[in-house]
């Protein structure tokens, strides 16, 4: 974990220096240039490295009742058995975390008073679903809220954004509550690494890794726009140069925006190597991405070995006699067998 | 078998987690926690790699001398025939929301139980071939190499996890780790390591049609002495059909339920069930075998065992397969067997109930109806002459398999069987059910005496909540649709809630079920009294005839 800490603060302790020693154009330019591509190819790649391997079984899990008899209801987005229901169980996966939704905490009593004896308890437990979703659509708020750095004219659309985002008309500038609460969710999750026994047992410091970056580049935005104020227009001037891959001077930007964006690049060129993957990786899931219809339309293996196994023709030889004892029809009698 | 501690004694026994970190730990053999290894003789006669003599308590388990090559290059090229592997190897975030899944855990508290832990023995050894970060930074991003103890590790926990996917429909990304043992157990057997229980049923089933190695005249016999017992409690002696050509349907099922108690009474429920409804059908003795213990141990090995069943189809000309009551028989048919083996023969057709000319469409392709489907069909239709107050005497309650349950869907059709035929249903609490089930604690291929206190340990969220039911409720008893459970669940439901009896679907129908011609009836399928008898006939008749 603390090495975790370390390697972030490290990077942000470069970035800083760098930009303090007249690096800027190499933080500020040839680094984000370099994680874009890495971020592209690398995600490429392993989707590549994937999809290589084939899908050899149809292995959904069932989360449901599947479709059977007209009397019986099949719960269809929860067992599929059609692409279109495919389609929708994805949705809900991909958009409402529907498997996390089910999420329950487990305890046991060692003497509980109705089973007069041991007995589990699951209690509904909706927090890491919770939080897993006030993070993720945040960041992707708050990750389309940036593009009117990188759009002139800026969309209306995201114009409109910003408009909903800081409705709460709290200070000034406006207080985005969508950064905020990336903050709080980022943090919750580190928490429950950190105090939950169990989770920390399982954590290695590539699960603490991305969530101390994600703070940091969280916390370095967050001062950007409240506290060490960057400056916008300058910034946008910046922006919109590597855009058009015409660069301009880095020249009086704050070194803050070049610890940002250097860990932002960081992210980026982290991001194919890592479980951060889950990204495209769920959509490959063959336990949700298929339907439940393996006794309507057969799934073919590419692979499928030939056929070996022991014949009905060796079993009778094996077995002939004492079947034909015991009045079991047979394709050959055992005279003529002998012959 | 060692003296089973109480279940107040185990569940405070279960050890707080170590200090070390679960790279740093080894597991310990201890009798108990460990299945006895494959013998010898049988890994060669099945052709299995590498079969030598070891013990899993001993230091050496002499493994063959390039066995790291061999674990190496096997892992590769399961990553390149099963992007499944590749995917839950590279995406999971360890989030933590499959550690009180899993029925190990809840029962053992050991942290590689936890389902997540479970994977990463197999992800640090991936780590560090195909990840960037493994690769640069070893262990301190959960990497490590081979060595002759992470085999034992591997070894251990594949085979504390009944691949049951229950963390498959909690996990975010899917990841199912049933997938991820089942593989375990496949590099595990290219080393030579396996399990006698598991091993001997493969065996026995590659050369005498079933797991129990019950040749073919023993199982016409013993068929014939279970039509007999119902002749004695219904006066009606249902046919035995064998091997014969010509016919409808085929039925296969599990061969537990041929041979041992409480399973023979939903075979004779079968046998029933067929003679009231003068069904077209043959067993097989070739084919008697619906469960496949091959599935535990390679997908290969499941293929062949799987192989038989569309081979006698097509010699006997049937045109449609009915399946019997099971759990990972049915994970089979419905995700594998038409993979493995199909196209399904041209002599068979899309299946249709005889009865009630309902098209069974969901079975289209593979042309195999489960009996539950097969029955509540029948039973809608009003087929089925039924006195549920047969089965007054029970309260039953319903445990889902975990194979029909995450690996098909079939939710509803035993619960509207079992509905119809009993007066008196309880369901467990809603986190042990449906999707959501819990496993009997000794599924794929664990159901061995050696290691019971683990199994009354895996089985203890099953086990807390039949108690629940059978404290609040009254529950005494349990169905279930899956042989397994029906070999599993007796020795679980007298540990944890003494009093609850164990039975399959079809022996509740078939005690319910009123037969033309048949004598009344004062006994239930196990030759025990019924409740509510008189020796009044007409009034029975009548009661009878009220349903």
């Amino acid at each position: 974990m603390f090495i975790s800490l370390l390697l972030v603060l490290l990077i942000g302790a470069i970035a800083w220096a760098g930009a303090a020693i007249g690096l800027a154009s190499l933080f500020g330019v040839v680094l984000p240039y370099v994680a874009v591509v890495v971020f592209v190819a690398g995600v490429v790649w392993r989707m590549v490295y994937w999809s290589k391997s084939p899908v050899p079984f149809a292995i959904p899990t069932t989360g449901g009742q599947e479709a059977s008899l007209d009397f019986i209801k099949q719960a269809k987005y929860d067992c599929p058995n059609t692409t279109w229901g495919v389609v929708q169980r994805m949705f809900l996966e991909v958009f409402c975390f529907r498997s996390l939704f089910r999420n329950t905490l487990g305890e046991v009593r060692e003497d509980d008073p109705v089973n007069k004896g041991p007995r589990t308890i699951y209690y509904s437990s909706k927090w890491l679903w919770a939080f897993a979703l006030v993070f993720h659509y945040c960041f992707l708020l708050v990750f389309l809220r940036h593009f009117r750095f990188f759009m002139e004219p800026v969309p209306s659309c995201i114009s409109f954004l910003e408009s909903i985002d800081g409705i709460m008309q709290i200070g000034s500038p406006r207080f985005f509550w969508t950064g905020g609460l990336l903050l709080v969710a980022l943090i919750f999750l580190l928490c429950r690494r950190i105090f939950n026994q169990r989770l920390r047992y399982i954590s290695l410091a590539n699960d603490y890794f991305p969530l101390f970056l994600l703070i940091a580049i969280v916390g370095t935005g967050l001062c950007l726009r409240y506290f060490d104020k960057a400056e916008i227009a300058q910034v946008k001037v910046f922006i919109m140069g590597l855009t058009h891959f015409s660069p301009v001077s880095t020249e009086g930007i704050n070194s803050l925006f070049f610890i940002h964006l250097t860990l932002v690049s960081v992210l980026l060129i982290y991001f194919p190597f890592s479980k951060l993957m889950h990204m495209p990786g769920v959509f490959f899931s063959p336990t949700r991405n298929l339907p439940n219809n393996t006794r309507a339309v057969r799934h073919v293996n590419p692979w499928n070995p030939p056929k070996q196994y022991f014949t009905y023709a060796e079993y009778e030889d094996t077995y002939r006699d004492a079947m034909a004892e015991a009045g079991l029809p047979l394709e050959k009698q055992p005279e003529k067998a002998a012959e | 078998m060692a003296k089973l501690p109480t279940p107040q004694m185990l569940v405070s026994s279960r050890p707080a987690f170590p200090d070390k970190a679960w790279l740093d730990t080894k597991p310990e053999f201890a009798p108990g926690s460990y299945c006895y290894p494959a013998k010898k003789e049988t890994m060669e006669l099945l052709h299995m790699p590498n079969p030598h003599d070891w013990d899993p308590a001993a230091e050496d388990w002499n493994l063959p001398d390039n066995w790291e090559k061999i674990l190496c290059d096997a892992f590769e090229e399961r990553l390149e025939k099963h992007r499944s592997l590749k995917l839950f190897m590279d995406i999971c975030v360890r989030c933590g929301a499959c550690a009180d899944k899993c029925h190990f855990f809840l029962g053992t508290n050991d942290p590689k139980n936890m389902p997540v832990l479970r994977a990463e023995l197999l992800r640090s050894l991936y780590r560090r071939d195909h990840a960037m970060l493994g690769r640069l930074l070893g262990k301190r991003v959960g990497a490590r190499s081979w060595d002759k103890n992470v085999v034992k590790e591997l070894f251990y926990y594949a085979y504390q996890c009944t691949e049951c996917r229950r963390c498959s429909l909690f996990c975010p990304y899917g990841i199912d780790t049933a997938e991820i043992t089942a593989i375990v157990r496949e590099l595990l057997h290219e080393v030579g390591l396996g399990i006698h229980w598991i091993m001997d049923p493969v065996k026995n089933c590659s050369f005498t049609g079933n797991h129990l190695g019950i040749q073919p005249h023993s199982f016409k016999e013993i068929v014939e002495m279970l039509a007999d017992d119902c002749e004695t409690v219904t006066g009606i002696r249902p046919k035995t059909p064998f091997n014969e050509k010509g016919h409808e349907i085929l039925f296969i099922t599990p061969s537990g339920d041929v041979f041992a108690d409480p399973g023979i009474y939903t075979f004779m429920g079968y046998l029933l069930l067929f003679h009231e409804l003068d069904l077209d059908y043959t067993f097989s003795t070739y084919a008697s075998e619906g469960g496949n213990f091959g599935s535990f141990t390679t997908f290969n090995m499941a293929k062949k065992l799987n192989a038989k069943m569309y081979a006698e189809a097509e010699r006997l000309g049937v045109k449609w397969i009915l399946g019997g009551e099971c759990g990972h028989m049915w994970r089979v048919i419905n995700q594998y067997m038409a993979t493995y083996n199909g196209p399904a023969p041209s002599n068979m057709q899309t299946p249709v109930s005889p009865y009630t000319g309902t098209v069974f469409a969901n079975a289209a392709s593979t042309k195999m109806v489960h009996i539950a489907e097969f029955t509540a069909d029948l039973i809608h239709h009003g087929k089925l002459n039924l006195d549920p107050s047969r089965n007054d005497h029970i309260i039953t309650t319903f445990h889902d398999s975990c194979n029909p349950a995450r690996a098909m869907g079939l939710l509803d059709e035993p619960r509207y069987v079992l509905k119809a035929v009993c007066n008196n249903f309880v369901e467990m609490p809603e986190n042990t059910i449906r999707e959501q089930t819990f496993c009997c604690g000794a599924g794929s291929g664990l159901n061995t005496e050696e290691i019971m206190e683990l199994r009354m340990r895996s089985g203890m969220p099953r086990g807390n909540a039949l108690r629940y039911v059978q404290q609040k409720f009254g529950v005494n008893h349990m169905a279930c649709v899956c042989a397994i459970d029906r070999a599993t669940l007796p020795p679980l439901a007298n540990y944890w809630a003494p009093g609850v009896t164990v039975s399959g679907l079809h022996e509740l129908v078939a005690n319910a079920l009123v037969m033309k011609g048949e004598a009344k009836r004062t006994m239930d399928l196990r030759q025990e009294d019924l409740p509510n008898v008189t020796d009044d006939d007409d009034a029975a008749q009548a009661q009878g005839e009220g349903q």
